[in-house]
């Protein structure tokens, strides 16, 4: 073993792995022409063109689930209070909406419940850039505060999802209960609100926030790919795998671990602002405890620390959805169920985690290209290869 | 250097009472291989956990460098220069063998200097120089998952030594091991020594043997005594705490 050893190491180009990430680059650019311009006519020439609205909803929610991916999928911690960060995000731009009224004017709710001015709260939502800004930044210092005083305790696991359950009810009861602020638990509708001059639910302004949400979730993807590839994803991997090591190595695990959080926080709070508009209304039920699970059910199902997972899962778990309540009204919540059971035991790795391993020895085989393995540890044993590799070029040791 | 590189004074460390050490003293100087023995439940491990800032001291002080360690987090005792190596191997098994060891050799290790530091070119040779030296560098792009325990063990010394540090504590680092392997780690140890100061926890005597210069009997939390091989081996008291108990057990 030692002559093996002594050899220098071989280091891949560096080009190899940049010409890599343009052909990434060159698909995600083609699938999101794809799905801005093909998609959107192909439903509209079949006679399916609310699906297309569908789309950009679920789109908005896969926002979400890379959130919920790079916290739980790759750093290992189980939020299931996520809901709080989505609605806060979805109020958000609600609020603004609700202002694009006549000068003088008060939402509609509050002058209902006898209030005859707008509650300091609102004032700062007249403003387009604070709304976008609040939609963003709002979640990630909630989830900076909560994630700081969690982490530097050191509560992890279960009992970290515990309280982000518990975050969760309070939120959810304190929205519902603020009648007079924030219009309780009817929520706060945006499809009738006029944004520059048009009625949010009218086809222009829903087509543009169909873009938009494209444009997000590409711009989350390429961030969240960019924080997992470097030396900061391999920690978030290593406090995954074993935290006390990280802490030893001489790390502070609870600064990326709050870091991770309000990144994650502020992703559901994008997916909450841009799924607000598209379906019209936003209301305290983005806070119930099941939403919260199915976003994790999303990304178990797709495959987790799989950022193209996170996406697939959010989409085909809606769709699947979507479809089957249409179907089977009745019934449909048990598929879900199913789904999730389905993924639990026989794809623990969710869809992507299947393709990449079983799933695409299984497609050789089909095709016909299996390799045949006379000795699976030797074929695999790393020592063979490369004596295999470095043995024409022995000469050069002298 | 010159001086000692760690000093415990006094110190004691209750668990509800429980004095897991009791009135300890001790000290290492620069450049020293010390073993550290002693029966089960004699205090070792929270012997290391003490220095590395896992466990807080009820009682007395331990000054690394000349600086008291009583009230830095483990992370920034590690920065410091402190490197443990643990019982079992903990090493990230999702990441590959060169991975862990680039994480660990990574001097800036700060949140935005790991999110926005690139490797120097100098990192990766010498991340390679110490794969050769743990001899797994031809693993070096397989997971840490499919090394064997033995492999594990040697990653993590090598993560250890990564990392740099002035004293390396290495918790029974031959627990499990094969007898060619265990004399891998000893040897592992012992040219490591020429640069390092260490401080190695065993059980096993034969290992001991091996790499040992001075040893340090822990009984019941406290020193018993310290010494060569031969002197300790000769000691009365070690004899019936320790190695007298070990010959009953075979009778």
């Amino acid at each position: 073993m030692q002559t093996i050893v002594e050899k220098s190491p071989k280091t891949p180009p560096p080009n190899k792995s940049r010409s890599r990430l343009w052909v990434e680059a060159a698909i995600v650019a083609g699938l999101a022409i794809a799905v801005l311009v093909l998609l959107p006519g192909l439903l509209n020439l079949t006679g399916q063109s609310f699906r297309v609205g569908l789309l950009g909803r679920f789109m908005a929610l896969a926002i979400a689930a890379l959130g919920i991916d790079l916290i739980w999928g790759y750093t290992g911690i189980l939020s299931l209070g996520h809901g709080l960060f989505f609605a806060l995000g979805g109020y958000a731009l609600a609020m603004y909406l609700q202002l694009q009224i006549p000068a003088g004017q008060l939402p509609e709710f509050i002058t209902l419940y006898g209030g005859t001015e707008l509650p300091l709260l609102w004032k700062p939502f007249y403003s387009l850039p604070f709304t976008i800004f609040a939609v963003m930044v709002i979640p990630a210092l909630l989830a900076a505060v909560l994630g700081y005083l969690v982490f530097r305790n050191r509560i992890r696991g279960v009992y970290f999802s515990i309280l982000t359950q518990a975050a969760l009810i309070v939120f959810f009861n304190f929205f519902n209960g603020q009648q007079k602020l924030i219009n309780g638990t009817n929520g706060l509708k945006t499809d009738t609100a006029t944004l520059f001059g048009q009625v949010v639910s009218s086809a222009p302004v829903q087509g543009t926030f169909y873009f938009l949400t494209v444009v997000f979730l590409v711009a989350a993807y390429a961030l969240c790919r960019w924080l997992t590839s470097g030396r900061f994803g391999k920690l978030l991997v290593a406090i995954r795998d074993d935290e006390p090591r990280v802490r030893f190595s001489g790390y502070n695990p609870t600064a990326f671990k709050v870091l991770v959080f309000a990144v994650s926080a502020a992703l559901a709070g994008i997916s909450g602002a841009l799924y607000t508009v598209q379906s019209g209304i936003i209301t305290p039920n983005a806070m119930d405890i099941g939403f919260s699970i199915e976003m994790v059910i999303w990304v178990a199902v797709g495959g987790r620390a799989t950022l193209v997972g996170a996406i697939l899962g959010a989409l085909v778990v809606n769709f699947a959805k979507s479809l089957l309540s249409e179907q089977f009204s009745a019934v449909w919540q048990f598929f879900q169920g199913a789904l999730f059971l389905l993924v639990v035991t026989a794809l623990p790795d969710g869809i992507v985690g299947w393709l990449m391993t079983q799933g695409r020895d299984l497609l050789r085989s089909l095709f016909g290209r299996s390799q045949i393995m006379t000795y699976p540890s030797l074929e695999t044993d790393p020592e063979v290869q490369y004596e295999r590799e470095t043995l024409g070029n022995r000469e050069s040791d002298g | 250097m010159s001086g000692k590189l760690l000093e415990i004074e006094n110190l004691t460390v209750s668990f509800d009472g429980f004095k897991a050490l009791n009135n300890l003293n001790f000290s290492m100087d620069a450049g020293e291989l010390r073993v550290v023995i002693g029966p089960n439940g004699a205090g070792k491990t929270t012997f290391l956990d003490v220095i590395t800032g896992k466990v807080q001291p009820t009682v007395g002080n331990v000054r690394f460098k000349g600086r008291d360690l009583r009230k830095m987090p483990e992370f920034a005792i590690a920065q410091f220069g402190v490197g443990r190596k643990f019982q079992t191997p903990r090493v990230y098994l999702n990441l590959s063998v060169r991975d862990n060891m680039e994480l660990a050799y990574n001097k800036q290790k700060g949140l935005w200097t790991t999110l926005w530091g690139k490797p120097k070119t100098g990192d990766k040779d010498a991340i390679a120089q110490l794969l050769v030296t743990v001899g797994l560098l031809s693993k070096a792009n397989s997971p840490a998952a499919l090394l064997s325990h033995g492999e594990k063990q040697r990653l993590e010394i090598g993560m250890l030594v990564a990392q740099s540090p002035d004293l390396l504590l290495v918790d029974e680092p031959v627990a499990g091991l094969t007898d060619e392997e265990t004399e891998k780690v000893g040897d592992l140890l012992l040219a490591l020594s020429a640069h390092h100061s260490i401080l190695v926890i065993e059980h096993d005597m034969e290992f001991v043997r091996q790499i040992a210069r001075k040893i340090t009997v822990l009984h019941e939390g406290t020193v018993l005594c310290e010494g060569t091989m031969d002197e300790v081996q000769s000691d009365p008291r070690v004899i019936e705490v320790y190695l007298g108990h070990q010959e009953d057990d075979e009778d």
